[in-house]
């Protein structure tokens, strides 16, 4: 479960990226984070995955306190949220399988562990048969699901999703959505950062908009999340 | 610590080692010459040590006896000399050897050749263990009966003892800055190839890695750039310093030289070099990912 407890977040230069912003996303949610550049969504995403502390207010991802968390604790935070950037973040000189065995060594797993899980999550996002293709050699929608099924295979709780789609021509960013509207069903808290809006309103999810670091909408469908702002 | 922990930051550390070829070599390289000027210096300190210890060796005191003592009376003085404080030795000269020696040193002078050995006084040539105390020895001679006259070059020997000092003041300090010169090298070469990776470490941070976890590869890779870079070094400084030593050998002028032999100072040469090596290679990685863990 997430938790943010009116939580501001001011930058050293003085940037006020969040003002006392309050919301709850359940376990097994999928929730749209929407709103224009600026308006603190990276901000939100540093702060879950305790890349950065907030000014004030309190923050619970999976059961730890981000304010009191320690540094000793973040990896294990770390361990339970699957992130996925907009530019894939693929290691170019290890194949698929590698760049998976690489973040399941990267927690500890052991070798019959990772014969085992990778296989599944490759079958899962459908990449079975190029486990041993090097990013170079896949196209962009592949490199995503390559990451997708990197922030799965230590099989976390929640997945967030900055951007997923921004580098993706449309018929591939919808197969990204289905992919990951299909992980939620099985289970899996699923939030996503984007701003294109044709693709969130296909979905008919939660939709939570910000704006200058408020919140100003919340509620299902992009539509309603916007028309939730404009009626507060 | 797991077995297949370990196993895993071993095959990484070495993978590292490969596929970043050019910086590898790069890091020997510049290992392996500064650990080849330490060594030939040090080496070179050394054997000019020894030298020095040599020469200081031969370094005497002469106590002249009283030429109405006989023979039996000179021997007790020796006797009585060799008790005193610092001294560690000491040669009895007779005078006709200080004649046949003096007209030996003055051959081709016919006034000082066919010499009354009457003129010349028995004497002892006394050795010393520290050159140190060398005015304070010779005025102990001096108080034993039967020694009429000591001979003492004081020059001499404040110029070995200032000689040693000089060499053991510059040897030290030229060493310590090679090292630190060497590790903030390293640390930068390593720091280079740590920086090509810094999206490698961002993905372990992002996956829940811990600092421990990141760092042991890089660790590993040090050590072996180290223990690689000894190993090189060590093998050159040995071509080299036999070379060297075959060099001085048969050279003419040199030949009084005498270069301590290579294989009786080997083990302290590679425990020097495997130190150092691994000091700056797992010292430099260490100081290198500091920086690249605060994700």
């Amino acid at each position: 479960m997430i938790r943010l407890t009116n939580v501001q977040k001011q930058y050293e230069n003085g940037t006020h990226a969040l003002r006392g912003i309050s919301l709850s996303i359940e376990d097994g949610e999928f929730v749209f984070l929407v709103g224009p550049s600026g308006s603190g969504k990276s901000t939100i995403i540093k702060l879950l995955t305790g890349e950065i502390v907030p000014t004030e207010g309190r923050i619970m991802v999976n059961g730890f306190s981000m304010t009191k968390i320690s540094n000793r604790q973040i990896p294990l935070l770390r361990r339970s949220v699957g992130v996925i950037f907009q530019d894939f973040r693929l290691i170019e000189r290890k194949t698929v399988y590698e760049n998976l065995s690489f973040a399941m060594r990267a927690v500890g797993a052991s070798g019959k562990a990772i014969k085992t899980r990778i296989p599944y999550v490759l079958d899962l996002v459908g990449l079975a048969e190029k486990a041993d293709r090097y990013p170079s050699e896949l196209s962009g929608g592949e490199q995503q699901r390559v990451a997708i099924a990197r922030a799965l295979i230590n099989n976390p709780s929640t997945i967030i999703a900055d951007e997923p789609t921004g580098n993706l021509d449309p018929t591939r960013s919808l197969e990204i959505m289905l992919l990951l509207d299909r992980i939620n069903q099985l289970g899996t808290t699923v939030v996503v950062v984007t701003h294109e809006q044709a693709l969130v309103n296909k979905f008919g999810k939660r939709v939570i908009s910000l704006e200058q670091g408020s919140i100003t909408g919340d509620g299902i469908g992009y539509d309603n999340g916007v028309k939730a702002n404009e009626q507060t | 610590m797991s077995r297949h922990n370990l196993a895993y930051f071993a095959r990484e550390g070495l993978g590292n080692l490969f596929s970043h070829g050019f910086m590898s070599f790069a890091a020997i390289g510049i290992t392996v010459a500064c650990l080849l000027v330490m060594g030939t210096f040090s080496l070179v300190a050394y054997n000019a040590e020894i030298q020095l210890e040599r020469l200081e060796s031969d370094y005497e005191i002469l106590a002249f006896v009283d030429e109405t003592y006989d023979a039996s009376q000179v021997q007790a003085v020796g006797k009585e000399l060799v008790k005193l404080p610092n001294v560690k030795s000491c040669q009895f000269i007779s005078r006709e050897e200080a004649t046949k020696s003096f007209e030996e040193k003055h051959e081709g002078d016919y006034m000082l050749q066919d010499l009354d050995v009457s003129i010349f006084r028995d004497r002892f040539a006394v050795y010393v263990n520290d050159l140190n105390q060398v005015r304070k020895t010779a005025s102990t001679i001096h108080t034993v009966e039967g020694v009429v006259k000591v001979r003492v070059d004081e020059d001499i020997a404040s110029g070995f003892i200032m000689l040693r000092n000089v060499a053991g003041v510059v040897c030290i300090a030229l060493i310590a800055i090679l090292l630190v010169v060497s590790i903030f090298i390293i640390s930068n070469t390593i720091r280079l190839t740590t920086f090509d990776r810094r999206d490698e470490i961002a993905i372990m941070k992002m996956v829940g890695a811990t600092d421990g976890f990141i760092r042991w590869p890089f660790v590993y890779e040090g050590f072996m750039l180290g223990l690689l870079s000894a190993v090189i070094a060590f093998g050159l400084q040995w071509l080299l310093y036999e070379s060297v030593a075959k060099s001085i050998d048969v050279s003419d002028t040199l030949q009084i030289l005498d270069v301590v032999p290579f294989g009786s100072i080997w083990k302290p040469v590679a425990a020097f070099f495997g130190g150092v090596g691994l000091l700056v290679g797992v010292g430099g990685s260490l100081t290198a990912i500091r920086k690249f863990l605060h994700v």
